[in-house]
């Protein structure tokens, strides 16, 4: 139950305006596979909700082909494809109860009423809705109406789930709380599924996989640690938590990088294969990956704390260097051991190579 | 261009693969052109037209006729309708602040007292004026004793059309100011300013929109009535639609008919438009969901019982004019003897039962499927994209500003020959009802259908339905409670509609209203009011069933008339 997209590649036409054409999706390619849980991640108008939207066959790519499990779905409506959806809204029907809202689905495939009823029971005692089923939605809370709406989706018992934003619509501590149940009830059936979403936290809980996105192309596709920790360029470091970015030029390439940065010589494990001996390059460094010292000649940037926030388990400082318009950001995680420093204070920075990694 | 016709061509294309789809739309397109454009387009040809070639001589004829009759007709129309709008706006905006802003007593009262103008025939005022204000009036007469007191001309024209047109400014200007967010007058009192300031500089500029658009569509409705200056004008203040009914069935002059008919037209769409497509995108709040409740007054206790007053004031008229009805339907002879009677009514049985059948024949017949149209358009304006479909939105609609007396004209001029040959059917007084209250469906399913998230659509799709099964199972049942509303509105209008009515009954075919006018004409008060007061009857009881109907199957107590 795999699906994969090829060259796909979304042109919105302006209604009033047919010669203005706006690329949404542009050339992407991604083969997800059987029982895995990937997300689309990306700022708004990346792109991502539409091409969640074109394998779901709400949308048709302009260019391209989509298969679902082998077969070419091209041309296939979406109503005869087998793909469920958990909208945003939640598209709850408002005009039926919510047993009449999640046994929809089942009612159309001509299923007996007897059966519904028993298949609709057992997926709302799985969800927690046992007590709600003649409900009308108008009376549900929105963390109800949101499994309302994934019940409906997987009742059907879908070859892919498909996930619109599902959790924008709720509070904080309900989206924690959901989203940790989305990814149990998607392991616990093993349904292939796309998420897409722009909350990098919920990315990095649901996902076996991330696709992360940007002006309708792919930016980078990896698992959550492969996306933080070895970011493929400067939109994904910077989307995906925090980092410092620092210019540098490469010296040799080899099975490490050298690079000069502040008139020092440093080497890097090498990971991006676009990295050229003799350009230019930038090195990533995340707040963690650095640490605090006296200032030394040793240090890679001395500099003066400009800002110094205790945070209890941590502290989080801002550094200003000569000759840097960005300050350095360093979180210290055990200021206990490392000692604290004050605002004006004058520090060396200093990392671990393994935590350092260069884009171009 | 030609980008433009290709992809038309391709939208075809793409509809003719669904060739019921493809149907409905074509039909629905001829049938919009037939019975609303070409009657109009009838009225300016035949208006522009000598011995059949192009000529402006109809217009100089009716312009200088008599020492320029016509010309005072159209200036009293125009100045009616100015001073209708005024002071409907003004009563209805003291009404509509005075309710949902001053918190005054008796509310739920006063909102009831407004909105029954809107359900009972448009000459009712005028009918209330002459039995108030007339020769035997029971204010000029019986209370002060006047000898010969006359109701006819200006004023009393103003007074009925004032009365029975601000429920409409009512209702928009209430829309409005419930929809200004109280937040924003409480932040301006936060910021120190004084509640008549408050009023000056927030609530009022922020209703203005509202205000212009209530005042326009209060000159439309004004220009357009005819049952109010049929009964009360006279011939020393003649008005533009009476003059042209005159000009057709007195003398049978079509052309000049039609002239006049065209002269009215123009200050009506104009300022239709000019609502539709200017004033009402001005509109500066919209908030979604329940109009929150302000938290502190606005309005101090002096001015709120000045408003009471006020209020008081127009209940007291509304209420006078209904009293005067019942009682001049019971009354043995108003303004002579006060005895109460039946006669009335067993006149109107004896004389105006085939009406009652027959306008309820034709409303009955002609709501359900006003209604069914109008949904069926407002669906395929808001979710399907096809050529054409401005221009159904434009058509369906345009109905609101058209008078009615000029949609008359129209038809008789176009469906009197072979082989559109209509005239004096049932089918061409169904035709023009049907036609002419397909907008009050088409703007409640627009309303409606605008309301549903498509991704509730998408969802029966995901789920498996094809576009059909979507349609029947979501969005119709979603579009129900609409359906009904529209019903209620397109029946009350039917049931009093005249102006255009009054060219199209023939002796087979009666309408209770044009029955009431001809029994007002021939001085038989008391059986026009009895005549009246049966319509109104016969209307709350079809509302009544209709809301039984929408809250036993479907749940809904929202109120019907706050659409």
């Amino acid at each position: 139950m795999s699906v994969t997209l090829v060259k796909v590649t979304k042109i919105f036409t302006d209604q009033d305006d047919k010669s203005k054409e706006f690329t949404a999706v542009d050339d992407v390619n991604i083969e997800i596979k059987e029982g895995e849980m990937v997300t689309f991640l990306g700022p708004s108008g990346c792109g991502k909700t539409t091409t969640l939207r074109i394998i779901s066959g709400f949308e048709k790519q302009t260019k391209g082909d989509v298969y679902i499990d082998g077969t070419l779905v091209n041309d296939l409506p979406a109503n005869k494809r087998n793909s469920s959806m958990v909208f945003q809204s939640y598209a709850i029907f408002p005009h039926l109860t919510v047993e009449e809202n999640i046994g929809f689905g089942l009612e159309l495939k001509g299923m007996k009423k007897s059966q519904i009823k028993s298949e609709v029971d057992v997926i709302m005692r799985t969800m927690g809705l046992s007590a709600l089923g003649s409900r009308q939605p108008s009376q549900l809370s929105g963390g109800q109406q949101q499994r309302v709406a994934l019940a409906r989706a997987i009742v059907t018992k879908p070859r892919v789930l498909l996930f619109d934003e599902p959790l924008s619509n709720l509070d904080a501590k309900l989206r924690d709380q959901m989203r940790t149940e989305i990814r149990r009830i998607q392991q616990q059936f093993g349904i292939t599924s796309i998420y897409v979403t722009h909350d990098q936290d919920e990315a990095m809980t649901v996902s076996d996989r991330i696709m992360v996105m940007d002006k309708g192309r792919i930016q980078q596709l990896g698992t959550p640690f492969e996306i933080y920790s070895r970011p493929t360029n400067h939109f994904v470091a910077d989307f995906i938590g925090r980092a410092n970015f620092f210019s540098c030029m490469v010296k040799s390439v080899s099975d490490v990088v050298t690079v000069e940065v502040n008139q020092k010589q440093y080497q890097f494990p090498a990971f991006n294969k676009d990295v050229k001996a003799g350009k230019r390059a930038t090195v990533v460094i995340r707040p963690e990956g650095l640490h605090i010292q006296k200032n030394s000649e040793q240090a890679f940037f001395n500099g003066k704390i400009t800002e110094a926030v205790y945070l209890g388990a941590t502290v989080e400082y801002e550094i200003s260097v000569k000759g840097r318009t960005e300050p350095i950001v360093a979180i210290s995680y055990n200021p206990v051991k490392e000692g604290l420093y004050k605002v004006g204070d004058e520090v060396g920075v200093t990392f671990d190579p393994i935590s350092a990694h260069v884009i171009l | 261009m030609k980008q433009r016709i290709i992809s038309s061509w391709h939208s075809f294309i793409q509809l003719s693969k669904d060739p019921l789809l493809l149907g409905v739309i074509l039909l629905l397109l001829l049938s919009l052109v037939l019975f609303i454009i070409y009657p109009l387009y009838k009225v300016v040809v035949v208006s522009f037209q000598v011995n059949g070639a192009f000529s402006f001589k109809n217009f100089t004829d009716v312009l200088t006729y008599s020492n320029g009759y016509y010309l005072k007709a159209l200036f009293n129309s125009l100045w009616m309708g100015v001073a209708t709008a005024v002071l409907g706006t003004l009563i209805a905006y003291i009404f509509a602040y005075s309710l949902t802003r001053a918190n005054i007593p008796g509310r739920r009262f006063f909102n009831l007292i407004a909105t029954i103008p809107i359900i009972s025939p448009p000459f009712i005022g005028a009918l209330a004026v002459i039995m108030l204000f007339g020769r035997n009036g029971f204010i000029s007469s019986t209370l002060l004793g006047m000898q010969n007191a006359s109701a006819y001309g200006a004023k009393g024209l103003l007074f009925a059309q004032v009365l029975t047109f601000f429920p409409v400014a009512y209702i928009t200007l209430r829309g409005v100011l419930e929809s200004i967010s109280p937040t924003l007058e409480d932040a301006a009192m936060d910021l120190g300013g004084n509640r008549f300031t408050i009023f000056r500089k927030v609530t009022l500029p922020l209703s203005i929109p509202g205000v212009a658009s209530s005042m326009l569509i209060l000159f439309v409705e004004s220009l357009a009535d005819f049952g109010n200056p049929l009964v009360l004008a006279g011939a020393q203040f003649p008005i533009l639609s009476v003059q042209a009914y005159l000009e057709i069935t007195g003398m049978g002059n079509f052309a000049k008919g039609a002239a006049l008919a065209f002269i009215l037209l123009v200050p009506s769409v104009s300022a239709y438009m000019l609502q539709k497509y200017w004033v009402s995108k001005k509109q500066y709040v919209t908030v979604t969901g329940k109009p929150t409740q302000s938290s502190n007054d606005l309005v101090s206790p002096k001015a709120r019982w000045i408003l009471f007053g006020v209020c008081c004031l127009i209940a007291f008229f509304i209420i006078l004019v209904y009293a005067s009805i019942v009682f001049g339907a019971f009354a043995e002879s108003w303004g002579n003897s006060s005895k109460l009677t039946l006669q009335n009514f067993v006149y109107v049985w004896r004389v105006g039962f085939e009406s009652v059948l027959d306008t309820l024949a034709i409303a009955g017949l002609s709501t359900p499927a006003a209604g069914i149209l109008g949904m069926i358009i407002a669906f395929l304006v808001v979710r399907k994209k096809f050529w054409g479909r401005k221009f159904m939105e434009f058509s369906s609609m345009l109905s609101f500003a058209l008078p009615g007396t000029v949609v008359g004209i129209g038809y008789i001029l176009a469906f009197n020959k072979h082989p559109l040959y209509l005239t004096g059917t049932l089918l061409i007084l169904l035709l023009n009802f049907i036609f002419r209250y397909i907008p009050v469906g088409v703007q409640g399913g627009v309303a409606v259908l605008k309301q549903i998230d498509p991704s509730i659509e998408e969802a029966a799709v995901d789920l498996g339905a094809d576009s059909n099964k979507t349609f029947q199972r979501v969005t119709l049942p979603l579009m129900v409670p609409a359906f009904f509303s529209s019903l209620i509105f397109s029946f009350v209008r039917s049931m009093t509609a005249i102006s255009a009515a009054i060219f199209l009954v023939s002796a087979r075919w009666k309408l209770m209203t044009v029955q009431i006018m001809s029994q007002v004409e021939s001085g038989r008060i008391g059986a026009a009011a009895a005549f009246s007061l049966i319509l109104v009857a016969i209307i709350l009881v079809a509302m009544a069933v209709i809301k039984l109907i929408l809250r036993l199957k479907y749940h809904t107590t929202s109120s019907i008339l706050s659409q």
